[in-house]
């Protein structure tokens, strides 16, 4: 895992649920992960898909990712590339989701001082995200938390525990 | 110091005298749910690369979601996830027509006080309406509880909701989980534990308590349990055939909050488009135009659910610009039902009738809406996009509240009927 990224910024509300960043209609149908991707967000904002490059950061309000316990709405979003999810608060499934898959998720309210298109950088070891309004604290992940993120993601943490080698 | 229900059976089962919340733990859970979405979870499983699950008794696998296949790649996951119940020896397999999974599983005696139960469904806290701890998990978390037997999970933060008063005729648990969702709002439980309790909550049936703890998702939560009871005891008798010790909080153990609610003068409760929290009196809704009505899903699907509509269209006619559709929530109920003569009452006044299963509620099948068009459902979600259209509109009540519309054509108070 990388200890600090920057990325430009694609900035949403409060309470965005699963079923509007991946619809329910596409979950037993779709498990291309590239075919998820182009679906990411369909029904929230059908720009994302589009425009969305390598890097770029999900900056939310309160308790993204709510509703669905569907994994779909994580791997969606890393394949067209998001780095980083940054939100006030995240939604319990979809927090071990985004463990479990790899993609570093931070809660505090950057939400309050960037905007769409700006950049922010978030710095693992020192715990803060950077935007142009302002620099926000996030507290440290738990070391079992932590090990799953440095492990690539539970598959590969799995294999680990385990003792499967190659 | 006093603990609570979360607390004690997390500490029980990780072996631990006492634990607090923000702790984790590592259980053996005493049941894994997975559905339809077994079939990738068992590609990530042989991704692990383990040959075998390590407890093949701790899977419990029901084919709910899109039953029967919908399309060639439906019946293609179906087939896959038979083949791989039987490479496993997973005896507790429940196949298209059975019912929903949150139905099923307490059915056949896999919900019992005191289990921890994980699953790869965020409804999955229904059971603890049987007094479980149960929780909601992906699908990858899913296949690693397969392979590995176990999993971390975090002491939750409790909340206490108390519920006071008896409710008025027509007045059901659905509209009490529905007035608390949009008091608590879409987070207002988030990460927490959830203790229903208080008189109302006591005087409620198995149905009711399951409609609570089920939307008790809605508002975050990652479990929600009603204390065991003479009620539950009688419910489990037949059904869970071994022993099993019935977990109680203390009476001193420590709430982040607690929330109390009389419900005496409750109205019916609606929550409009497209968030659960965007509750409602149904008086403020009246009059508004439906184009379909769903009775069914892991919410209010039970027999009482369906004999409360009955009760409403008996011997009349739904509107004719309105389809309703039924969907009893297990085999089980239909059964029952057909017994009662429910579902003659039901069809009679034109209601389609469905499979046991989740039916329109995820917009796969059976029942998806067009553009501009309306659906009042007893489900639990009304999330933009769910049920088809992204430009359809999705109202949620109790089964009382969309048999009386399904009568008049537009939402309308049961009361009333």
């Amino acid at each position: 895992m990388k200890t600090k990224i920057t990325g430009r910024v694609w900035k949403y509300g409060d309470d965005v649920n699963t079923d509007v960043i991946f619809a329910g209609k596409y979950t037993y149908s779709i498990s291309d992960p590239a075919e998820m991707a182009q679906h990411a967000l369909e029904d929230l904002d059908p720009t994302f898909t589009q425009r969305v490059h390598p890097g770029d950061i999900i900056v939310a309000g309160k308790n993204w990712g709510c509703g669905s316990s569907r994994e779909q709405a994580v791997i969606c979003l890393k394949q067209a590339g998001v780095a980083a999810i940054v939100a006030r608060s995240f939604a319990r499934i979809y927090f071990r989701n985004c463990i479990n898959h790899a993609l570093p998720i931070v809660t505090c309210d950057a939400v309050d001082g960037v905007e769409s298109g700006e950049e922010l950088t978030i710095d693992f070891a020192a715990g803060t995200v950077t935007t142009p309004g302002g620099v926000y604290t996030f507290p440290p992940f738990s070391p079992e938390v932590l090990e799953i993120l440095e492990d690539g993601g539970l598959i590969p943490h799995a294999r680990k525990q385990l003792g499967i080698k190659e | 110091m006093g603990q609570t229900f979360a607390e004690k059976v997390l500490a029980r089962k990780a072996g631990l005298e006492a634990v607090t919340p923000g702790q984790i733990v590592t259980v053996r859970p005493d049941r894994l749910l997975t559905h339809d979405n077994t079939a990738d979870i068992s590609q990530k499983f042989h991704r692990i690369g383990v040959q075998r699950v390590a407890d093949p008794t701790m899977s419990v696998i029901v084919l709910d979601h899109v039953t029967p296949a919908a399309s060639e790649t439906y019946a293609a996951n179906h087939k896959l996830i038979r083949e791989f119940v039987a490479e496993q020896g997973i005896a507790a397999f429940y196949d298209v027509g059975e019912g929903i999974c949150h139905q099923v599983l307490p059915e056949q005696g896999h919900a019992w006080p005191g289990a921890v139960i994980v699953g790869s469904d965020s409804h999955t806290p229904t059971y603890g309406a049987f007094g479980a701890f149960a929780a909601g998990i992906g699908r990858t978390e899913a296949a690693a509880v397969m392979a590995t037997g176990q999993i971390w999970l975090r002491v939750p933060e409790s909340i206490k909701i108390r519920i006071h008063g008896t409710l008025p005729p027509h007045v059901t648990a659905k509209d009490v989980i529905l007035h608390v969702i949009g008091d608590l709002r879409a987070d207002g439980a988030a990460y927490c534990s959830v203790e229903f309790t208080g008189e109302t909550v006591r005087a409620l049936s198995i149905a009711g308590r399951m409609t609570l703890t089920n939307m008790a998702a809605e508002m975050g939560a990652k479990n929600a349990v009603v204390e065991p009871d003479a009620t539950t005891r009688a419910w489990l008798a037949g059904r869970v055939t071994h022993p099993y010790a019935e977990i109680h909080a203390d009476p001193d153990a420590t709430y982040s909050r607690v929330v109390e609610y009389d419900v005496s003068d409750l109205a019916p409760q609606i929550a409009k488009p497209h968030t659960v929290d965007n509750v409602v009196p149904v008086t403020e809704v009246v009059g508004t135009q439906i184009d379909q009505c769903l009775i069914g899903t892991c919410t209010n699907g039970r027999l009482e659910d369906l004999r409360a509509a009955a009760d409403i269209l008996r011997g009349r006619h739904i509107a004719s610009s309105v389809r309703l559709l039924v969907l009893p929530a297990s085999r089980a109920i239909l059964l029952e039902a057909l017994a009662e003569g429910i579902i003659s009452d039901l069809v009679a006044s034109g209601a389609t009738l469905l499979n046991p299963g989740c039916g329109p509620c995820l917009g796969a099948h059976q029942g998806c809406m067009a553009p501009g068009e309306v659906t009042l459902s007893t489900a639990n979600r009304n999330f933009k996009g769910r049920m088809g259209s992204k430009e359809a509109f999705i109202y949620l009540g109790s089964p009382a509240t969309v048999a009386a519309s399904a009568l008049a054509g537009v939402i309308s108070d049961p009361r009333e009927a």
